[in-house]
């Protein structure tokens, strides 16, 4: 193993902590928007495939290139935009001075 | 507070780990040039707006705000790697990136949010495809073209683990897509010596990962592993019925991300392996709180078959008789109730009656009420599911609450509405031995002083089990589809 690669998995189990520490935060409320954002992000393979297709490997990587780059990129926009279309239907209770309306957090811890 | 530190600490402890990783590949430690600084400094940049767009939705208010800078990241990252300078011809990635927004963009302007589950498991399938098809790419042009130069056996493992997982991803995503979307029968496939069989396919591909490590050139026993990896991933998932999908889908989340995280130890880019290991742990996550929620252990879920149990033990329902209540009288107990929490089901997503659920809720209050909606974590068919369909119908997010938040307030609670929801609120889970839910978390709705029950008529839940609370004497069953019954409701309430 090369130095780079003890690195890289510093990298990666640093990384993994983290999203270990974020993740258990998120309230279940938001988990299908977290499925559907870490979907999203998933899309970052498209770097991977980018370099494939656009690289001179050969016929056979830049056709393979070329599928990943879709897939990934399909992720991408549809991820995001639906990540988006969901935390946008999430509204808090209009303030209307209502006589009773003290339950405030909730949910939304 | 130590522990708020920690948080904030960490994502800095990643990114200087980062900047130490982010020297030019083969570890020499000379400076980076310019060009690649970029480049770098643009994968830094995503991967920071990557952890905070995660971290904004631990807040539901900044939640939306967060996943758009995360998307800017990912542009970051997109332009970035298109600075690359091993890039030499841009035509099939153009053609590759606008046929990708192109069919994108449907998938995510307009799938229903009932539809999210499956849609969220196909897309699973494209992202473990893409890291399949690098995997398969880079092994090829590091053996099979002329000029190859080989592959050395950390890289190895790093492609064998990309193609392993990617491969059984995508089948298996596939396999949940189509029982989700109902194209494959939602009933576990079974057949005697499975796991067995299943067993032997995993160290089949064990062997041919091990092998490859130390014999690359092998290009047999490559392809091989792909194929057998594919293949697991229909097998595994086969004898897992259509109510475990949540599990599996939040599991295939996790096996996507790692996949990703490998793709970039095999190609040396830090910006996958930070993405992929956040992807994998929030997978991992998820399907550890939906098993738990379900009251199976992981195992079981795969290696279960679940579905297929005829074990309906459990009491039963001979000589106890469940009252039935009309539309009016319900309506009249509703109107002037203090306390209602309602307990959505997936029955009520079937029904699409949310709309219906929010007028009633909306009505009540007016009355003066207070109306509080409750949450199991398996209400849905994936996690948070219900949460999402309520909010598409107007419910405001802070009346949601899970079930740990609500649990202790049934007992003060006048009138608990449960719509379509059976297993979750069964109380044999907590006082018979004999049951085979006996274990699960349920919301405690038996504690509430009145307790109404929309239902289509006596049957026993998806697990097969008699329910005792429709036939406690605090319970009024209101019979009939819940759409139909909620509408009236809604009517009955407005003439009061």
């Amino acid at each position: 193993m090369t130095a780079t690669q003890i690195i890289q998995l510093y990298v990666f189990i640093l990384a993994g902590f983290v999203g270990f520490l974020v993740i258990t935060k998120v309230p279940p409320l938001l988990h299908t928007p977290l499925m559907a954002a870490t979907n999203a992000i998933s899309g970052i393979s498209l770097v991977g495939s980018i370099v494939l297709a656009g690289g001179q490997y050969g016929q056979v990587a830049t056709i393979l290139g070329f599928i990943a780059v879709v897939c990934a990129m399909t992720n991408v926009v549809g991820g995001f935009i639906i990540t988006d279309r969901m935390l946008g239907m999430f509204k808090r209770a209009e303030t209307k001075s209502g006589p009773t309306d003290t339950t405030g957090a909730g949910g939304a811890k | 507070m130590s522990f708020l530190l920690l948080i904030a600490g960490l994502p800095t402890a990643a990114a200087a780990a980062y900047l130490l990783a982010t020297s030019p590949t083969g570890a020499s430690l000379d400076a980076i040039g310019g060009r690649e600084l970029v480049v770098q400094l643009t994968y830094l940049a995503s991967s920071v707006l990557f952890i905070l767009g995660l971290r904004s939705l631990t807040k539901p208010d900044e939640a939306r705000r967060g996943m758009q800078l995360a998307a800017l990241g990912m542009v970051f990252a997109i332009v970035g790697t298109l600075l690359n300078s091993e890039i030499l011809t841009y035509s099939w990635i153009v053609g590759g990136l606008v046929l990708g927004t192109v069919l994108g963009y449907p998938l995510g302007k307009f799938v229903p949010m009932t539809a999210m589950p499956q849609r969220i498991a196909f897309s699973h399938m494209f992202g473990a495809l893409a890291a399949t098809l690098v995997g398969v790419g880079e092994y090829y042009h590091g053996i099979q073209v002329p000029e190859a130069t080989g592959i050395e056996r950390f890289k190895m493992a790093a492609i064998g683990f990309e193609v392993l997982f990617g491969a059984l991803t995508v089948t298996g995503s596939f396999m949940a897509f189509g029982k989700l979307q109902e194209f494959i029968t939602g009933k576990p496939i079974t057949y005697p010596g499975q796991n067995i069989f299943n067993l032997s396919l995993f160290a089949a591909a064990f062997g041919c990962f091990v092998w490859l490590i130390f014999n690359p050139e092998n290009t047999a026993v490559f392809y091989a592993m792909l194929a057998i990896g594919f293949a697991i991933g229909i097998l595994m998932v086969m004898p897992i019925g259509g109510a475990d999908m949540p599990v599996v889908v939040s599991l295939l989340n996790s096996y996507a991300g790692l996949a990703a995280s490998a793709t970039g130890f095999a190609i040396n880019n830090d910006v996958l392996i930070i993405a992929g290991a956040l992807d994998g742990a929030s997978g991992f996550i998820l399907s550890i709180i939906m098993s738990k929620a379900m009251n199976r252990s992981f195992g079981n879920v795969i290696f279960g078959a679940f579905g297929s149990a005829t074990t309906a033990s459990g009491k039963t329902s001979e000589g106890l008789v469940a009252k039935s209540i009309s539309a009016e009288d319900a309506a009249v107990q509703l109107a002037y109730a203090g306390r209602v929490v309602f307990v959505p089901g997936y029955g009520m997503a079937v029904a699409q009656a949310q709309h219906q659920v929010r007028e009633l809720a909306e009505l009540i209050e007016k009355n003066g009420g207070e109306v509080k909606y409750a949450i199991h974590p398996v209400a849905g068919r994936m996690p948070g599911h219900m949460n999402v369909l309520l909010a598409e119908a107007n419910v405001p997010y802070d009346k949601m609450y899970d079930m740990e938040e609500i649990n202790d307030q049934f007992a003060e609670t006048d009138v608990a509405v449960v719509i379509g929801a059976n297993d979750v609120v069964n109380p044999a889970a907590k006082n018979d031995e004999s049951s085979p839910i006996y274990g699960m978390p349920i919301l405690n709705v038996y504690e509430a002083r009145s307790i109404i029950v929309l239902k289509r008529g006596m049957n026993p839940g998806f697990a097969g089990i008699e329910n005792e609370l429709f036939f406690d004497e605090k319970t009024n069953m209101l019979f009939g589809d819940a759409k139909s019954s909620l509408t009236k409701l809604v009517s009955e309430v407005k003439t009061l």
